[in-house]
């Protein structure tokens, strides 16, 4: 069977042969648990661990002391919100987050609603971006963490980090971000961004699934979480569990090739995504979502009006796409990170995410232009809203059924 | 989620997609859903002598399951009456489809059309629309 182009990056990348490679020795002859202090099988292992530290901190800019090993980003979102709360609930319990964020987020704030925290969720104007006079207008002394995403999973929006550090700095609160789609595409620099915590994870940068990490800051402030996984103690305390030691080794590596490659691969990315973006872009009636100046270099994500996300979708099974349409789902909402930049319904449902890669090619994206046109054509060709669309008739002015 | 067969087929190969005179009296129209929803049906019929269904067109916006639903509801209208045709239950096209549980609003959306084409017919020629009952939604 033919594979089909996989454009689907943001919601998890392929393992890196070299990745893969780093790895292998420690499900074999190197398999030892890292906590084992006695004997060279623990050393050993421990060693791999080490080294995976150093390269994950070089990637981001602090120190390996500040890593916090984990089972991925959402565990890491977890531990740094609740256990952010839970260290400092005698100085406040008003945490400020956003609407467009990772539902590992948003449900973990929801959690601590129900144990006493009080949580405001920024809404975001119609690029994506968060209103920062909005940020300020919502600190209050109580404000004990501001978490904000770096990068958005389904526009690619980058959030004005170094502006809001700043801001939650200046009212006393931690600086919280949940970078999973930023770090290894982007430069992140936690020192130069402000940032106190920050949750990412392997597999959306060629590394293994089921693993990621938390930087918590040891300086300036020193910040601490209440551990949320009891036991052993690894981790300096903050999370206990064996060390997954094979994914540990593959994070590191991972890291270390982002680092080295990235310059060169934002730019080929951004040159691939553009040219696949302007090119559906002159498509009639077809529309770019979220802010194209702040954003990441593999990301784009186009509502072609009319036509209806799942549906289109299908027509284009060679492709392997997202999309911001979500008829499977009981409620039929669409994307709420595409509603929250104010898109209507319609747009919302008619909405294609791409999301480029490092082992996307040139030919991939001319592949990728011809079939969505191919497919979104054939798709309003058997809509009656574009034929509605056609003959003029205004489609707001339309009493529909709801359903 | 996998498609079934059936409904690969009729997405591949819609049947009967156009669009008929809407200004004929003997055309009549149903347009239901919402676009809001991610689903907008029109299904049309053509109504000829012993109110027999001559012709049927549909246009969908959706997804896979809907276009696939409204395509199978045409088949099954050309050469019934209109009577007959009140008699297509949503479940049936389910069944037909092997439309999976997330998918039965589709089914029921196509249901709707067929009797909301059948009314307007009726209403235009001097009759009576006949209450529906409220499907299950």
């Amino acid at each position: 069977m033919k594979q089909p182009i996989y454009l689907d990056n943001n919601a998890t990348t392929p393992l890196d042969p070299r990745v893969l490679e780093a790895m292998l020795p420690y499900f074999t002859e190197k398999f030892g648990n890292a906590a084992s202090r006695n004997h060279a099988f623990g050393w050993v292992a421990e060693e791999g661990v080490d080294y995976a530290r150093e390269q994950v901190a070089k990637l981001i800019g602090c120190t390996d002391k500040e890593i916090i090993f984990t089972s991925g980003a959402t565990e890491a979102d977890n531990l740094g919100i609740k256990g952010v709360f839970e260290m400092y609930k005698e100085k406040g319990n008003h945490i400020i987050t956003a609407v467009t964020e990772h539902k590992a987020v948003l449900d973990t704030c929801k959690h601590l609603e129900k144990n006493g925290a009080r949580v405001t969720y920024l809404g975001v104007k119609e690029d994506g971006l968060i209103d920062l006079a909005e940020l300020e207008a919502a600190m209050t002394p109580e404000t004990i963490l501001v978490c904000i995403m770096y990068g958005n999973n389904e526009i690619g929006v980058i959030q004005p980090v170094k502006e809001i550090s700043a801001i939650a700095h200046k009212h006393g609160a931690l600086f919280m971000t949940d970078a999973t789609q930023a770090v290894g595409k982007i430069p992140v620099d936690v020192n130069a961004d402000g940032i106190d915590l920050m949750a990412f994870s392997a597999h959306k940068m060629y590394g293994p699934k089921g693993v990621g990490a938390l930087y918590v800051r040891r300086k300036n402030p020193r910040v601490k979480v209440t551990s949320q996984m009891d036991g052993g103690g690894h981790e300096r305390g903050m999370r206990s569990g064996t060390l997954n030691v094979p994914g540990i080794v593959g994070l590191g590596k991972a890291c270390e090739l982002c680092r080295l490659e990235m310059e060169s691969e934002a730019i080929r990315l951004s040159g691939l995504r553009d040219r696949l973006e302007s090119t559906l872009n002159k498509m009639e009636e077809s529309y770019v979502n979220g802010n194209t100046q702040h954003r990441l270099p593999h990301v784009a994500n186009i509502s072609f009006k009319y036509v209806e996300g799942e549906g289109l979708m299908m027509a284009m099974s060679d492709l392997a796409v997202s999309s911001g349409s979500a008829c499977t789902s009981a409620s039929l909402e669409p994307s709420y990170v595409l509603k929250s930049l104010g898109l209507s319904d319609d747009l919302a449902h008619s909405s294609i995410r791409y999301g480029l890669g490092r082992f996307t090619t040139e030919e991939d994206i001319d592949h990728a232009i011809e079939i969505t046109q191919k497919a979104v054509n054939h798709l309003r060709e058997l809509s009656p809203l574009w034929e509605m669309f056609k003959e003029g008739i205004d489609l707001s002015k339309i009493e529909w059924a709801e359903h | 989620m996998a498609y079934s067969e059936k409904v690969i087929d009729h997405y591949n190969n819609p049947r009967n997609v156009g669009t008929l005179n809407k200004d004929s009296k003997f055309v009549g129209t149903g347009l239901v859903g919402a676009p809001e929803c991610g689903d907008v049906m029109r299904l049309q019929i053509e109504v000829g002598e012993d109110n027999v269904i001559t012709d049927a067109k549909f246009k969908t916006f959706g997804c896979g399951s809907a276009i696939a639903s409204s395509s199978l509801a045409t088949e099954w209208l050309k050469g019934k009456t209109i009577d007959e045709a009140l008699t297509i239950d949503n479940m049936d096209i389910v069944e037909e489809l092997a439309l999976p549980p997330v998918k039965i609003h589709c089914s029921v959306l196509a249901e709707d059309a067929i009797k909301s084409a059948i009314n307007d017919y009726r209403v235009k020629n001097g009759l009576e629309a006949i209450v529906l009952e409220k499907s299950h939604h």
